[in-house]
């Protein structure tokens, strides 16, 4: 699965992320690395915890801070799976479907966790905006399948009968 | 032990000896259990010293490749003036494999007093680990570790006093199987995509920032403490079989197996015993069909090989497959070998990063033609267009991931050609398109 797919890219004036406390998150990174470049990473992660996705502005302001160019950024935010170019549902849901999970009916989760959040179809955000399902290639929790990842909670050893109960807890 | 299940009377209980067990996770916990021991030990050896006994304990890189680790580090040059860095790779992402995970998760300290002595070994003051962006909560477990580590003076500025700078900075990826191959990983901590470098050059020559670099797998820098404390000689004696392969190792067993979990085993322990013992055998009224023993990078062995082989490098080797991370995917009677090998080549066609034709391309279209058998419309010509593409992407591109891609398929349709020629027969025409 690619990255969710979201409402389109909203135009809203971009309020500068490294401001107050991330700006001092960032600059806790600096020493860590020979190069700014490095940073870049982390930074992103900076971005995401604090805009639940990666605009185009941020990505520029990103480039900015690092002094790299903004289709740089952008060439490296798409390369990865987990940073979102789109904004997504409330709680981002991420179910493992690769071989062992599979052996093990990683497929009824699915399906469960779909109806249960009201997606209905991978990739796409529940009309009340509250939850956006994924299917992720292996999560490294083989042995406990299967693993769901709700927003940085890895919940393992998931069956149908328990995503109700799961989700219950992200209303 | 078998975490989560109580150990098993036949396991070598080394590395997983506190899983289970959270009092181990802080800096006051791994030191009571004896830990940062092996660290001191080390800090008063010289490098080469410490690289003549981890070469005499046999360890061998518990990654994949098995590569032995005294001479990964003994490749670094000395007195070059540059800064040498270690990176760690805890970017477990093998579909199968779940034991870095654990060791991160129990035994924080033990991976970090493995990097220091290894930074030690290799003239490194900084050393990386690149833990994969899903893995959340070793991540945290890890990162208060590394803050109880400095605090406490076990690394930083002046490492448990012995006047080295030893820094530990953990890096989270962001969702990227291609960054557990060393250089991509490398490229992803400089801040760049992860694709695969060209080698050489070899990292130890130019890697991480374009400077000498060693890359170890956690598993294989978490045994490295063991070592020191308890001798080379009592390493290299934990070994069954062949003694190319000394020392334990963790295994991962998962899919149709009632007891799923980690186990560890002295090398050359037989994969019979492993599956039908520790890991509790198959669920009732089933057989076993076939096991993927590496990791899902490596060849499928039907149930005669599986039941004879021995777990270690060459054991494995010896029945047409390979040890690579020693993730176990078990399967039995009721799995769908064309589905499952369909279902790994579309992983790889997910996680290739796309650098290589043969890769990119073969990748995408092998899943593609497995789907279409899977739906009825299959071609006799399928299975021979198939071999050819597994051929044109083995040995040919920077990485093996396309190799990767092409061993459960070559190997699935060599052992188990009926279930393929079975989805043909029932082929419902010649398919319009793909």
């Amino acid at each position: 699965m690619s990255a969710a797919q979201g409402a389109a890219p909203t135009e809203a004036p971009h309020e500068p992320v490294f401001a107050g406390k991330p700006r001092e998150r960032l600059e806790a990174l600096f020493p860590k690395y020979p190069t700014k470049q490095a940073c870049l990473l982390p930074a992103l992660w900076i971005v995401q915890e604090e805009r639940g996705w990666i605009s185009p502005a941020a990505m520029a302001e990103v480039a900015t801070v690092l002094g790299l160019t903004p289709a740089y950024v952008r060439g490296v935010v798409t390369f990865y799976t987990m940073y979102h170019t789109h904004p997504v549902g409330r709680h981002f849901i991420q179910v493992c479907t690769t071989s062992p999970c599979h052996l093990c009916g990683s497929d009824d989760v699915v399906k469960a966790l779909l109806k249960e959040t009201g997606c209905g179809e991978l990739g796409t955000t529940s009309a009340d905006g509250r939850f956006t399902v994924i299917e992720v290639e292996c999560l490294g929790a083989c042995g406990f399948a299967t693993p769901i990842l709700v927003d940085n909670d890895f919940i393992e050893s998931v069956t149908p009968e328990r995503v109700p109960g799961i989700l219950a807890g992200y209303r | 032990m078998g975490y989560p299940h109580p150990p098993h009377a036949k396991e070598s209980v080394v590395l997983s000896k506190h899983f289970g067990d959270a009092g181990a996770r802080t800096y006051a916990g791994w030191v009571e259990r004896g830990g940062y021991e092996g660290l001191k030990k080390a800090l008063g050896m010289t490098p080469d010293a410490l690289i003549e006994e981890v070469k005499a304990s046999g360890l061998r890189g518990r990654g994949g490749a098995g590569f032995p680790t005294g001479l990964k580090w003994s490749f670094m040059p000395k007195n070059d003036g540059k800064p040498h860095y270690l990176c760690c790779n805890a970017d477990e992402s093998e579909p199968g494999t779940f034991k870095d995970r654990e060791i991160m998760r129990w035994t924080p300290h033990a991976l970090i007093e493995g990097c220091a002595v290894a930074c030690h070994a290799i003239g490194a003051e900084t050393c990386y680990i690149y833990i994969r962006g899903e893995f959340t909560e070793p991540y945290k477990i890890m990162e208060a570790a590394v803050a109880d580590a400095y605090k406490n003076g076990a690394v930083g500025a002046n490492a448990m006093g012995s006047g080295k700078r030893i820094d530990i900075v953990l890096h989270r990826g962001a969702g990227a199987y291609i960054c557990g191959e060393e250089t991509a990983l490398m490229n992803s901590i400089e801040g760049k995509r992860g694709n695969p470098r060209i080698k050489p050059p070899f990292p130890a020559a130019a890697g991480l920032f374009g400077m000498p670099t060693t890359i170890n797998n956690v598993e294989t820098l978490a045994a490295v403490p063991h070592i020191l404390m308890r001798g080379a000689a009592w390493y290299k004696g934990l070994c069954l079989s062949n003694p190319k392969s000394t020392g334990t190792k963790l295994w991962s067993v998962c899919g149709h197996v009632m007891k799923p979990g980690n186990f560890e085993v002295t090398m050359g322990f037989p994969m019979k015993d492993l599956i039908y013992e520790l890991a509790g055998g198959m669920r009732p009224g089933r057989t076993l069909k076939a096991v993927i023993p590496g990791g899902s990078s490596v060849p499928l062995m039907n149930r005669e090989e599986a039941e004879s082989a021995l777990c270690d490098y060459e054991g494995v080797v010896e029945k047409g497959s390979m040890l690579g991370s020693a993730g176990f995917i078990v399967m039995d009677d009721s799995a769908d070998i064309v589905y499952e090998v369909y279902r790994l080549a579309k992983f790889y066609a997910h996680e290739s990063c796309a650098q290589c034709t043969q890769c990119r391309e073969g990748t995408a279209w092998t899943t593609k033609i497995l789907e279409r058998m899977l739906h009825g419309q299959g071609k006799p010509e399928d299975l021979d267009l198939l071999l050819d593409l597994s051929d044109n992407m083995t040995g040919k591109t920077i990485c093996v991931l396309s190799d990767s891609c092409a061993a459960p398929i070559v190997s699935g349709i060599k052992k188990f050609r009926g279930e393929f020629d079975a989805y043909l027969a029932r082929a419902k025409g010649p398919a319009v398109a793909v």
